[in-house]
């Protein structure tokens, strides 16, 4: 579809100014109610006029929701904290490095000005017939049109598809599973907090979203607990071009270790299913093993187990592979740039 | 004819320029698509009272003034930029948040302007590249730069580069080239010039801590 340059079709917007009144209007307009945070990704939806909300919440002057403080060790971001903050904060910084490195790889400076971390995980899936309006499982329809024989899907996914092939886009996402990180979300006077890793879900469970998140709730905070605080890190994001784009691939890891072993592993890659891959084989594998090449190789097969690739994009499982063996090695990557 | 054999354009007076009359026939155009936002019934109007409802006349802070205008909810900055209040400088390429040209600063950060709601800057310091100069007329030391290095081709992405360079140059004085290519890396130059405009930036960059 060419671009429209025009104004988006009209809506009514709310501004609410703290996490009170924002819930009270999401309770109001249910499913009508399209929450926006940076709005990098909501824009796209309306000036396509593939998503028509009658209502749009602007989470912007919600203050209460920006910031990053101490939580025993660990820290607590605000859903609504920009992604250029999560990158630059000295407590991230020192911290999770991965996360900061994860969050600096986001798109573009100014995306990352006005994008924030809770619109990063809860952001849809980019294929494009999807985003193009094509009326494919994701949308409610009963195709998917990434998976036939002339389908162009060199960006999809090779793990757990059923029926969709898209994959989840963010690259935050893989960096907060891997640093154990819980998910609050409101709802009403109700809270619930959620393991990162439960937030996301696949076509399995519910072939129209890429989180747990249903009209009138609202992803008001990132808890990362101090567990992975000052431990070994590694994130590294693959991508077509240097600004913009998505992860054809990334990975984030952490590794606690004992002595020369490996005592505790968290892996996941993003950009392969719908759900960020969480590598439970691989991270139960080396537990006891020296970060040498023989766990890596030993890692990077068991890693891409199961994977069945799409005409164009089988060049994700050497991809994943090397991935797997550079963050169990620990080439520091991503700490120079 | 006329006498210097020039054809004259009914209806057009001596005096007005053909970018003023381009951008009345832009304004009118404007007012009339907006116009069928205007009188669309919807549920608008049911939720005055709530809290967190917009008012749609509001104030802007734009380049140091504070400017009185009607804004449509779902209205995008660029459009109030240019549609509105005149300020063509802020160009639109993409229109997606893909390409840089419509970069303004909202609070010395650089922002694409395609890519925000105008409602969501109320209160806000808004400055688009006309906004740089001084009253009196002195360039900005970025604009400067580019006018002393003629560091653009066509120069469509002139105003985004200038305005991403000052928003960057506020975070980082003293950047390295490298630095500074990451930090304007949210603009396209379709004429792809980026060693010449990244010259001049560095260059930029020197002008404007001696400023």
């Amino acid at each position: 579809m060419p671009p429209i340059r025009d104004v988006m079709p009209a809506f009514e917007l709310f501004q609410p100014a703290n996490v009170g009144d924002a819930l009270a209007i999401l309770d109001r307009h249910g499913a009508d109610a399209w929450v926006m945070a940076g709005g990098m990704d909501t824009f796209d939806w309306l000036k396509d006029r593939i998503r028509k909300p009658k209502v749009v919440v602007d989470l912007g002057n919600v203050t209460e929701l920006r910031g990053i403080k101490d939580a025993a060790g660990g820290l607590e971001i605000g859903a609504m904290t920009t992604l250029t903050s999560v990158a630059d904060d000295p407590l991230v910084k020192e911290r999770f490095p991965m996360l900061a490195a994860a969050a600096l790889k986001v798109a573009s400076p100014q995306i990352r000005n006005q994008g924030t971390v809770g619109g990063n995980v809860s952001q849809d899936a980019r294929c494009w017939y999807y985003r193009a309006g094509w009326p494919c499982y994701r949308a409610g329809g009963n195709i998917c049109y990434a998976d036939t024989p002339t389908s162009i899907n060199r960006e999809h996914a090779i793990f757990n598809a059923d029926r969709c092939v898209a994959v989840n886009p963010s690259d935050t996402a893989p960096a907060l599973i891997a640093l154990d990180a819980e998910f609050v979300i409101k709802r009403g006077s109700a809270e619930r907090v959620l393991p990162a890793r439960e937030f996301f879900v696949g076509p399995g469970i519910d072939i129209t979203k890429l989180t747990v998140l249903q009209p009138g709730d609202l992803l008001t905070a990132i808890r990362i607990p101090a567990t992975w605080a000052g431990k070994a890190h590694y994130f590294e994001k693959v991508r077509d071009r240097q600004v913009w784009d998505f992860a054809l691939v990334n990975i984030a890891a952490s590794l606690n270790m004992s002595g020369t072993t490996i005592s505790e592993a968290r892996l996941v890659v993003n950009g392969v299913a719908a759900e960020p891959y969480r590598l439970d084989a691989v991270e139960a594998a080396i537990k006891g093993k020296p970060r040498d090449k023989a766990t890596a190789d030993l890692a990077a097969d068991l890693a891409v187990q199961g994977a069945v690739p799409l005409r164009h994009n089988a060049y994700k499982i050497p991809l994943v592979k090397a991935l797997v063996k550079r963050a169990i090695r620990g080439e520091a990557e991503w700490a120079t740039s | 004819m006329s006498q210097d054999g020039m054809t004259d354009v009914p209806g057009l007076q001596p005096g007005h320029s053909r970018r003023n009359f381009i951008k009345g026939v832009i304004a009118a155009g404007a007012t009339v698509s907006a116009s069928a936002y205007l009188f669309r019934t919807t549920i608008m109007g049911q939720n005055d009272g709530m809290a967190g409802a917009v008012e749609r006349l509001i104030t802007l802070d734009v380049n140091g003034q504070q400017r009185r205008v009607d804004v449509l909810k779902n209205e995008t900055l660029a459009m109030t930029l240019r549609y509105k209040l005149g300020l063509t400088g802020t160009k639109l390429g993409c229109d997606r948040a893909e390409c840089g040209a419509c970069t303004v600063t909202v609070d010395d950060v650089p922002r694409y302007a395609c890519s925000v709601l105008t409602h969501s800057v109320r209160g806000k310091k808004v400055v688009s590249i006309e906004g740089l100069a001084k009253p009196d007329g002195t360039l900005h030391p970025v604009q400067q730069a580019v006018v002393d290095g003629q560091g653009f081709q066509c120069a469509f992405c002139m105003p985004g580069f200038v305005m991403a360079t000052v928003g960057f140059l506020k975070t980082n004085p003293s950047p390295t080239r490298e630095q500074l290519a990451h930090g304007i890396s949210g603009n396209l130059c379709r004429c792809a010039d980026y060693n010449k405009i990244l010259d001049v930036m560095m260059v930029a960059a020197d002008k404007s801590r001696g400023a």
